[in-house]
């Protein structure tokens, strides 16, 4: 028997046939802090809800392999089963009450009780609050912690850097916490309070608590971390001692080289030294991408990739240019000044973008395809219609020639240009989005997330069309999660970071480069961006 | 097996494409046309009811499409519409207008003020996005007791619409007094299988078809089913279903909402007008309050969703709902002759209708 707290022993987890998780091996000593990284998919969050025992893994057919924990195997059921156990969790989101003290909301569902006249008769539910008790055991959480705050504060008003501590307090304060992980605890803090955080976990670990950390935040991993297990598409790539290895390694480790979709180097490409589109100082408000004054310009001609991990910001991008969520900033398109919040300016001015969110604003996924790929050109350019007794109406003869042809052109496979959109698969849904941009005619277009949730060989057909697209003159600018992609297509690519542009990238740079841009620490080194 | 394997998905595919509640509530009228038939009711009167209160309701059913397309939901302020047409016919009848010169002077009255009114109407409902249901249920009432004001206050001359004594217009105005009464339903008017055979122009015995009503409901039908084919009206059903899509294509949502409900005003006006004339009165005071909930319950009943709803269900819907509602009565009432329950049976019948229809609204998804 060994002395893990806990190991995870050849886990694996597939959701409907697609294998999110590959025969991972993970051990955690007690007083250990273990990083866990990985990008966006490689399976962080999926190992987390099956430790945590959540019902999205048991009603999606459980997972193979072993939990154990102290050398026994554990059976979690359900997130009450992991506390049980002794596992905690600090959120990303801070799961507080803003109007409760912070003793209330670190009690809260477990508070210290004391029998009254009633509760003998009602049960001890209805029993009086013992809260000397509850605020001297907040006090001892929040002083392990140094937290010089009062315990009988309402959380609404605190700087987040003190809610994150609460969240932590409260994990600590449950008797019995053994394993404690931290899901990217740093993303939302000031730098200062990322290092009380840090001071906060190596106190942790010194009182024997195991730790998982999460985050994609290198520097830190290598400043607190002890062990450092890397993730990706699923596969347990390494395990390292932190002392043995250095950010660079672990950087290029995370990116790696994936199934590698073959770059042709188009001979026939144009790129006209012209700039199409000029950015200055762009700020876009969407909730978990904000962008936070972007400057970039693209040629005309030329297939931009726009990279980064979740959460930087560049998503917001696209969506900021086109209107969809608030933005501000400069942007110039074809030399003239872009109206920004006005989706209709955009699309007039030649813009057409296709969203990352195929199924929430890409798609009206009850409705026909047909209707689909004219409904744009319809309202915006009055395409395919007729007036009739003063009516624009809709021209159906015209809408589904049309369609035809787009659905010849782009291959969607589908039985009829009459087909709901809601049956296709995703590659086909995929494509009539991108039918519905080009039937604009745009001069640029804007693809987020052109491949996520479509198998590999749709993916492969997305891209060639890109490509295609490209090669008869259209200029691209692709959001992608995934890196490969981008290397694949893209004349260039802008790595985004904290909602700024961290620097340029050519496809064929080093993996470590993409790595270390990507998580942010290429600026800490004081090298040229 | 396999034969009924096929059987079950085929049925099941049946009730889903017509949806329950149709199904449930048109079953159950023919149930109750049955036992009117063995009770000796006469199913041609039953019939020529349905069919007169069908066209009486068929406009003020109609006006909820335009409202659930756009995503505010049925409209249960339908009585912000239905002022508008009291007021305007009650204005028409206030200049002098008889007979046909009535009719169209009350409709050409209510539309630019249902206009103005649904404009304001769809502004509030845009700054109530999330609770349009319940805002509009509760300005409907409002709008209601608001208006019983002017109807007392406003010194209308005409003698056909006021207290005999005092100040003020009368509750229920005749409308025989100004040649308005039934104007559209003996347009035409014939009946099936009555006096003549077959046809009977003008007939008053068998199946009694009131021709211009009718031809009225289906104008309005048509006026609406191409709307909802027209560019507008395509941006307003895809401004309803998806609000993101339709941004992200350059809409302006609010505009839309608001074009959807003067819309639905418009249609809550003329409704009124075609049923006053169809009813022989016109109804001021407290009767707009409670001709929301029947609406909505019709067109639910023909199968729409909070969130969808098509011009065949507003036709579907109107049929069965005011085919067991009038059909249910009389039956009700030989069975429990004797007793004084009437009243007490129609609201029983009424409101269970609406009941069962408001709990199955679906969607709503936001």
């Amino acid at each position: 028997m060994s002395d893990n707290l806990l190991s995870l022993k050849h886990v694996s987890k597939e959701y409907s046939g697609n294998k999110v998780l590959k025969d991972i091996n993970i051990e955690l000593k007690k007083g250990e802090i273990h990083a866990l990284i990985g990008e966006n998919g490689a399976g962080k969050s999926t190992l987390m809800n099956i430790l945590f025992g959540m019902p999205v893994i048991h009603t999606t057919g459980g997972f193979e392999g072993v939990v154990e924990i102290e050398g026994h195997e554990a059976n979690i059921r359900s997130p009450h089963d992991a506390m049980d156990y002794g596992i905690g969790m600090v959120h990303q989101e801070f799961m507080l009450i803003p109007g409760f003290t912070i003793t209330e909301n670190i009690k809260l569902n477990r508070e210290i009780t004391k029998p009254n006249l009633v509760s003998p008769v009602f049960g001890k539910r209805l029993e009086t609050l013992n809260v000397k008790q509850m605020n001297e055991d907040t006090r001892k959480a929040l002083d392990t912690l140094d937290m010089n705050i009062d315990e009988f504060l309402p959380v609404a008003g605190l700087p987040v850097g003190h809610m994150q501590f609460i969240e932590i307090a409260r994990e600590i304060d449950k008797t019995g916490i053994k394993i404690l992980v931290f899901d990217e605890p740093t993303a939302v803090l000031a730098e200062s309070e990322a290092k009380n955080l840090l001071n906060a976990i190596r106190k942790l670990s010194r009182k024997g608590i195991g730790i998982i950390f999460i985050s994609h935040r290198l520097d830190e991993i290598i400043d607190v971390a002890d062990t450092v297990t890397v993730l990706r598409d699923g596969e347990h790539v390494v395990t390292k001692n932190v002392k043995d290895t250095n950010k660079y390694e672990i950087a290029q480790l995370m990116v790696g080289r994936k199934i590698n979709i073959e770059r042709v180097d188009g001979s026939n490409k144009n790129i006209v030294d012209e700039t199409i589109l000029n950015i200055e100082d762009l700020v876009v408000e969407m909730p978990g991408e904000r962008v936070k004054g972007i400057d970039l310009s693209v040629k005309k001609g030329e297939i931009v990739g726009i990279g980064g991990l979740a959460g930087q910001g560049k998503l917001g991008l696209a969506n900021g240019i086109m209107g969809i969520f608030p933005a501000k900033g400069k942007v110039e398109f074809e030399s003239k000044k872009l109206t920004l919040n006005d989706p209709k300016a955009a699309i007039k001015s030649g813009l057409a973008f296709v969203s990352e969110d195929r199924k929430g604003i890409g798609l009206l996924l009850e409705e026909s395809i047909e209707s689909n790929i004219a409904f744009s050109a319809m309202q915006i350019n009055n395409d395919f219609t007729n007036n009739f007794a003063g009516m624009r109406l809709k021209d159906s003869a015209k809408i589904r020639s049309h369609a035809v042809k787009m659905i010849k052109d782009l291959d969607i496979r589908c039985t009829s240009p009459m087909q709901i959109v809601g049956s296709l698969s995703g590659g086909n849904q995929q494509k009539v989005c991108v039918a519905r941009a080009l039937t604009l005619n745009p001069t640029l277009l804007l693809v987020s997330e052109p491949t996520r949730g479509i198998d590999i060989g749709a993916k492969k057909l997305v891209l060639d069309l890109l490509k295609q697209l490209n090669s008869e003159g259209m200029t691209i600018v692709m959001t992608s999660s995934e890196l490969a992609e981008l290397r694949s297509i893209c004349d260039r690519i802008v790595i985004i970071c904290e909602g700024k542009v961290e620097g340029v990238l050519p496809p064929d740079a080093p993996d470590a480069e993409f790595g270390l841009m990507m998580s942010g620490s290429k600026h800490t080194e004081g090298s040229e961006v | 097996m396999v034969g009924i394997e096929e059987k079950g998905i085929k049925y099941k595919d049946i009730v889903k494409k017509i949806g329950f509640p149709t199904i449930f509530i048109g079953g159950f009228w023919i149930l109750i046309l049955i036992a009117g038939g063995f009770l000796g009711i006469s199913i041609a009167t039953l019939i020529s009811d349905t069919i007169k209160r069908a066209g009486m309701n068929g406009i003020l059913v109609l006006a909820m499409v335009p409202s659930i397309q756009s995503g505010t939901g049925p409209n249960f302020a339908l009585p912000v519409g239905i002022e508008c047409g009291l007021f305007a016919l009650v204005c028409a009848i206030e200049f002098g207008f008889t007979g046909w010169a009535w009719l169209f002077a009350s409709i050409a009255f209510a539309i630019p003020l249902a206009v103005i009114v649904g404009y304001f109407y769809g502004k509030l409902l845009n700054a109530v996005k999330g609770s349009e249901m319940t805002i509009a249920t509760y300005t409907g009432f409002s709008v209601v007791a608001f208006m019983c004001l002017p109807w007392l206050m406003i010194p209308f001359k005409n003698k056909n619409m006021g207290w005999f004594i005092g100040k003020g217009l009368r509750e229920t105005i005749q409308l025989d007094a100004i040649k308005g009464a039934q104007k559209l339903n003996d347009f035409l008017r014939f009946s099936l299988f009555g006096e003549n055979g077959f046809i009977t122009f003008g007939g008053e015995k068998g199946i009694i078809i009131p021709t211009g009503m009718l031809l009225m409901f289906f104008l309005c039908c048509v006026i609406v089913w191409l709307y909802f084919r027209s560019k507008s009206g395509i941006a307003i059903s895809a401004g309803g279903i998806n609000p993101m899509f339709a941004k992200s294509s350059g809409i302006d949502i609010d505009k839309c909402r608001i074009k959807a409900n003067i819309l639905s005003t418009i249609m809550g006006a003329i409704g009124i007008i075609v049923y006053s004339q169809g009813y022989g009165y016109a109804q001021l005071y407290t009767a707009p309050l409670n001709m929301a909930f029947p609406a909505v319950a019709a067109i639910l009943i023909g199968g729409a969703t909070a969130s969808r709803a098509k011009v065949s269900h507003v036709i579907i819907g109107v049929i069965i709902y005011q085919g067991l509602f009038t059909s249910a009565l009389p039956v009700a009432n030989i069975l429990f002759e004797g007793t004084d329950l009437s009243e007490t049976l129609r609201m029983i019948i009424q409101n269970g209708i609406i009941l069962y229809a408001l709990t199955q609204v679906k969607g709503g998804d936001k």
